[in-house]
């Protein structure tokens, strides 16, 4: 497909008004738009503030435990039979996943704007329990929208954040899952806006958080390009990440946007198959429109009502997906392609049977397509895939799923 | 003459100013409680007194409603309720009433998947006067520009966090009326702090291109006749679908909406 958007240098974006390209914007109740620009100016400040930048670092090392290792998956890759995978394992941060790069920012973030209460969203649980991780360590309040249907699913997450001293809060509209977790805290912050801070998961939602989402988690690209060259002397020839809102795939991409010789993949959930229409393909089957305050490419049908979605992992389930992606296909820079429920399980049984490496279901469609591209190159290529999360928290599902009782 | 002179908005709000009145501008979900009653619930509005219809597109996530209004959108895409219905209920209801002049409020996406262009256009045809997109601030007013070219006003809304940089750009787009949200929250909360608004709107007329309405928290003739005292209309809402919830045909529905304007009517008289 010829690319409908020609690019010079991909770390110059957003513009000042929070686009990439045509995509994301800050389309949002007027109320909101206040404590955006607050937010906006705060982040801008501090983003340059070489004492909050030393704080962040520190909580980094030895809160998160960074940097997180890459590590040569040699069996898998043997058995595979092709280039050689590797992984930034992500599965290994404090709570399990790179949801926490992000939220030890934006906490830090809320404390430095004097917000003593912070909400998020949350589909899986994971990005509510990293909230409610560091909401804790800072005596932050802290209030978790989630979806019934999803608190249904993921019974553990929801407990651990209780235990973190966080409130969890069913959302009983519309679908009962993430997107509607979303839109209660947009209710929720619009109505709290003097001392709320809005924590938000993924590299959606409205300026400034595509933008500040992403240099949050970019921290695993920069890493992962230094350790990489390190350890093999050269850039991967692919790299790849699964897609729900996009916020780990765009933190391991950052880095490499500008390195045109890298390809980049993101794997979204294709659920039972895109053709079903039981997926949560935004990008590979979904288009243009405006979802939770940013323009970006949607699941939604003739009538621009948003459909729902489907994946076996509850952390994709979500019907649009950040702007920049939304840039990225467009600009021809990054491809999107579709992991179904199937293949994301065998990739993720192939991953524990040859590597000792539980990953989340989320991840797995990202060890899926790794699979795939690394079948496609020689034996002295190299993929660098996106290990975003740890899989503890989805053993009762795939026990389910298998038949088997625990 | 302009075109602008046209446009049944300006007319009516023109027509309140020189009779000293204030005006009424009730909401409804369009399709709800049901897909028949739409219709004939506009006219029993235009019966009650309303001076402006704001009629509301159902959308699946509607992020600035509170729970009244959701669950009325909710109710009315159960119906099969599309933006297409919507129109031809506006056309339907234009086969009786050339006069009262109704405004669409929904969000972006619906717009934005069937275009702006064909929007527009379809709706101007369907007898729409002007159209308040949730979602779409000022700084986003270039999607929308085929709105103003197909000749429906931009509802604007500002609010009480709106800065002043801002209010003054939405003061100088506003057209047909500008909607002043009357505290920050969701629609239907009930949050009303009559003595602080009055100021503001106050600044807001005197600077306004357009005719200042209050909305949000307005539920009953008590707090509509407060905020009469300063706004030249008043927007009530979720009472009103609250109200509606539940009625079975068009004359129990025309019931419902009388007695529940009638005193808020009577109220925006003294």
């Amino acid at each position: 497909m010829k690319p409908s958007l020609s690019i010079d240098d991909y770390h110059a974006w957003p513009d000042e008004r929070g686009r990439f390209g045509p995509y994301g914007g800050m389309f949002v109740a007027e109320t909101l738009m206040a404590p955006l620009a607050e937010l906006r100016d705060a982040y801008l400040h501090l983003r340059e503030d070489a004492a909050f930048m030393a704080e962040l670092d520190r909580d980094l090392a030895h809160y998160v435990g960074r940097p997180s290792p890459l590590y040569l998956a040699e069996r898998l890759s043997r058995e595979v039979g092709g280039a050689r995978i590797v992984f930034k394992r992500e599965d290994l941060n404090h709570t399990g996943a790179h949801k926490i790069n992000n939220t030890v920012g934006q906490a830090l973030l809320a404390r430095h704007m004097g917000k003593p209460r912070v909400i998020a969203e949350t589909g899986a649980g994971q990005h509510g329990v990293a909230t409610a991780t560091v909401a804790a360590r800072l005596g932050l309040k802290c209030v978790v929208y989630m979806g019934a249907t999803d608190i249904e699913r993921q019974k553990i997450n929801v407990y651990r954040m209780k235990l973190l001293g966080a409130e969890v809060v069913p959302v009983t509209s519309g679908s009962k899952t993430l997107k509607d977790a979303l839109n209660e805290a947009l209710r929720d912050w619009v109505t709290n806006v003097d001392d709320t801070f809005y924590i938000i998961g993924t590299v959606a939602g409205p300026h400034p958080y595509p933008m500040m989402v992403r240099d949050f988690n970019a921290v695993v690209g920069r890493e992962a390009r230094a350790q990489v060259l390190e350890q093999f002397g050269r850039l991967p020839d692919a790299i790849t990440a699964c897609v729900g809102g996009g916020s780990n795939a765009m933190g391991i991409f950052h880095a490499f946007l500008n390195d045109r010789e890298v390809r980049l993949v993101g794997a979204e959930a294709a659920g039972e198959g895109l053709a079903s229409g039981h997926h949560a393909a935004s990008l590979a089957a979904g288009r243009p429109g405006v979802l939770h305050g940013n323009r970006t490419y949607v699941l939604c049908d003739d009538d621009g009502q948003i459909t729902e979605t489907h994946s076996i992992s509850a952390g994709l389930d979500y019907p649009g997906v950040g702007p920049e992606h939304a840039f990225l296909k467009d600009s021809g820079r990054a491809q999107y392609l579709g992991v179904d429920d199937d293949e994301a399980m065998e990739a993720f049984h192939r991953l524990c049977l040859t590597e000792g490496i539980l990953p989340a279901l989320e991840s797995s469609h990202a060890v899926a397509q790794a699979i795939k591209l690394a079948q496609a190159l020689p034996r002295d290529g190299l993929v660098l895939c996106n290990l975003s999360g740890r899989g503890d928290k989805d053993v009762h599902t795939i026990a389910a799923r298998e038949g088997i009782e625990l | 003459m302009n075109d602008t002179s046209q446009n049944r908005l300006d007319r009516r709000f023109a027509a309140l100013k020189s009779a000293g009145r204030t005006g009424l501008i009730p909401f409804v979900t369009a399709g709800d409680p049901a897909p028949e009653l739409t219709v004939p619930v506009m006219h029993a509005l235009v019966a009650a007194g309303a001076d402006v219809i704001e009629l509301g597109m159902p959308f699946s996530d509607p992020m600035a409603d509170g729970p009244v209004i959701q669950h009325a959108s909710e109710r009315a895409l159960a119906h099969g309720v599309t933006v297409q219905r919507v129109l031809q209920w506006v056309r339907a209801f234009r086969d009786t009433d050339a006069d009262t002049p109704v405004v669409l409020m929904g969000y972006l996406n619906p717009v934005e998947i069937m275009g702006e262009k064909d929007f527009a256009h379809a709706a101007a045809q369907a007898g729409v006067d002007g159209v308040l997109l949730v979602d779409c601030p000022v700084e986003e007013d270039e999607t929308v520009a085929p709105l103003r070219a197909a000749g429906l006003k931009r509802i604007l809304l500002t609010a009480p966090t709106t800065a002043q940089e801002r209010l003054d750009r939405a003061c100088e787009l506003a057209e047909g009326f500008l909607y002043y949200v009357s505290f920050a929250g969701v629609t239907g909360a009930g949050r009303l702090a009559v003595d602080t608004m009055a100021d503001r709107v106050a600044g807001i007329r005197r600077r306004s291109q357009a005719p200042v309405a209050v909305g949000f928290g307005v539920r009953d003739a008590g707090s509509a006749r407060a905020i009469a005292a300063f706004a030249d209309a008043v927007v009530i809402g979720s009472a009103l679908v609250e109200r509606l919830d539940g009625a079975g045909d068009a004359t129990e529905a025309a019931a419902r909406v009388q007695s529940f304007l009638a005193p808020i009517r009577a109220a925006l008289e003294r």
